[in-house]
């Protein structure tokens, strides 16, 4: 029969990484969260992967308004985006595209005209120069982009059906297999 | 919080440069052990970028494969400058695999090359700390101590400075007290402390994934902190002899 024999070192190396481990079970039971429970008590609203959509309501370019939190169960895309911006001219024609591919899957795209930036003239002159056919909320008071803590443009959001933040892409332009792989995916996993 | 610095049209992501620093500070630190242990400094810089670079490429590819009808109809968005289309673990993996594949062309010792990578990886941490610090990613869970910092509309545990501050310590630790030089044990040491510091920090953290309680990150922090003492205690005896025999 084969005998291990351990030098003090060796046993006092093995005692000593049992006792770490021993404590490191203790601390995964002392911070579990209880079952049914999420770490944060009430997912509050914020702009950031994993958190609720700010919700807003805006005037519609055209007419009309439109209110975030009612397009629950449809898969947003929030842009924002000015006239003067060059990434944001280079983007759109993509958004056309995907939003012409996905709309009848349940895409909506708000493309949220900074106005106090811009001008409610400038954003449908550029709406009818790229042909968009999908919504343009103008937010007149930049309190929307205030929210959103925008720090540059365009900026994106990616807003699954439940109304939660899943993905966020800050500048541009955005590749178009970007905004597809985004929204495909976001499209397929709540059907 | 400051994500993005504003310079007249551009936008600086400090949180990515954060990273491209520490990957940079890193590599210097690396070079000059490499040269305290023996072996060329140019083949561990080499070997870190090979790494990098066949990682990026593959985290691409990796992404692309995924979603193989958005690529098709848009070859070129292959090359767009954007980290948002990165499947970051097969990009690891990758880049993992080129280096050990480049590192066995060059029949550079494994152990070396692991101490020699050590404090890179320390000082990596550190600024993966400050990257977060900037970003806001890896957020804490809502807390009223005196030390938490308002951060997603609610007052959280600064885990991001937990984070920094423990990779700190690690820094220190691997440089002021390094274990025999060439053993590879340095390294082990770094993942050793680097995974218990992420299994005390997850406690704090609130964006855990959840299963059945247990947060995931903990679980999987224990598994490694439990292969690093191993790995620390089998290296425990090897010779120059043994450390030129295990190569890469």
């Amino acid at each position: 029969m084969a005998t291990i024999n351990l030098s003090r070192d060796s046993r006092r190396w093995i005692v000593y990484s049992v006792i770490i481990l021993v404590v490191g079970i203790m601390w995964i039971f002392v911070s579990r969260v209880p079952v049914g429970n999420s770490v944060e008590a009430v997912p509050p609203s914020a702009p950031r992967e994993g958190f609720i959509a700010p919700d807003f309501t805006l005037d519609l370019a055209g007419g009309g308004d439109v209110t975030l939190s009612e397009l629950r169960g449809k898969v947003v895309l929030v842009n924002f985006w000015a006239s003067w911006c060059p990434p944001c001219r280079e983007e759109m024609p993509a958004i056309e595209k995907i939003y012409n591919a996905f709309e009848p899957l349940g895409l909506v795209v708000l493309a949220v005209n900074v106005t106090n930036q811009d001008s409610e003239a400038a954003a449908i002159a550029f709406a009818k120069e790229f042909g968009l056919t999908f919504p343009i909320p103008l937010d007149r008071k930049g309190d929307v982009g205030a929210r959103y803590q925008l720090r540059g443009l365009p900026n994106s959001y990616f807003i699954d059906r439940n109304g939660t933040i899943r993905s966020v892409v800050v500048g541009g332009p955005m590749a178009e297999a970007l905004i597809q792989s985004k929204i495909e995916n976001l499209l397929k996993e709540s059907e | 919080m400051l994500p993005y610095l504003r310079l007249g049209p551009f936008l600086l992501p400090l949180a990515s440069l954060s990273l491209l620093i520490g990957v940079w500070l890193g590599s210097w630190i690396a070079e000059k052990r490499a040269l305290r242990i023996g072996i060329k400094s140019d083949l561990i810089s080499n070997l870190i970028f090979i790494g990098l670079i066949a990682g990026l490429i593959g985290a691409r590819v990796a992404y692309a494969a995924r979603y193989i009808n958005a690529y098709i109809s848009n070859p070129l968005s292959l090359f767009a400058l954007t980290p948002d289309t990165l499947s970051i673990p097969e990009g690891l993996m990758i880049g993992l695999f080129a280096a050990f594949l480049y590192g066995q062309r060059k029949k550079l010792g494994i152990r070396l090359a692991l101490d020699a990578l050590a404090p890179a990886l320390a000082v990596f941490l550190v600024f993966q700390g400050l990257a977060h610090l900037l970003s806001g990613d890896a957020f804490g869970t809502p807390s009223d101590t005196l030390w938490s910092i308002y951060l997603w509309n609610e007052y959280r545990h600064p885990t991001q400075i937990y984070e920094t501050l423990l990779a700190i310590i690690i820094l220190f630790i691997i440089l002021k007290y390094p274990l025999k030089l060439g053993s590879g044990r340095s390294f082990w040491l770094v993942i050793a402390l680097s995974s218990a510091a992420r299994l005390f920090i997850e406690a704090f953290r609130g964006d855990s994934t959840i299963w059945n309680g247990f947060r995931v990150s903990q679980i999987f922090a224990l598994i490694v902190l439990a292969a690093s003492l191993w790995m620390l205690y089998t290296w425990i005896d090897s010779t120059d002899e043994e450390k030129k025999g295990v190569s890469l």
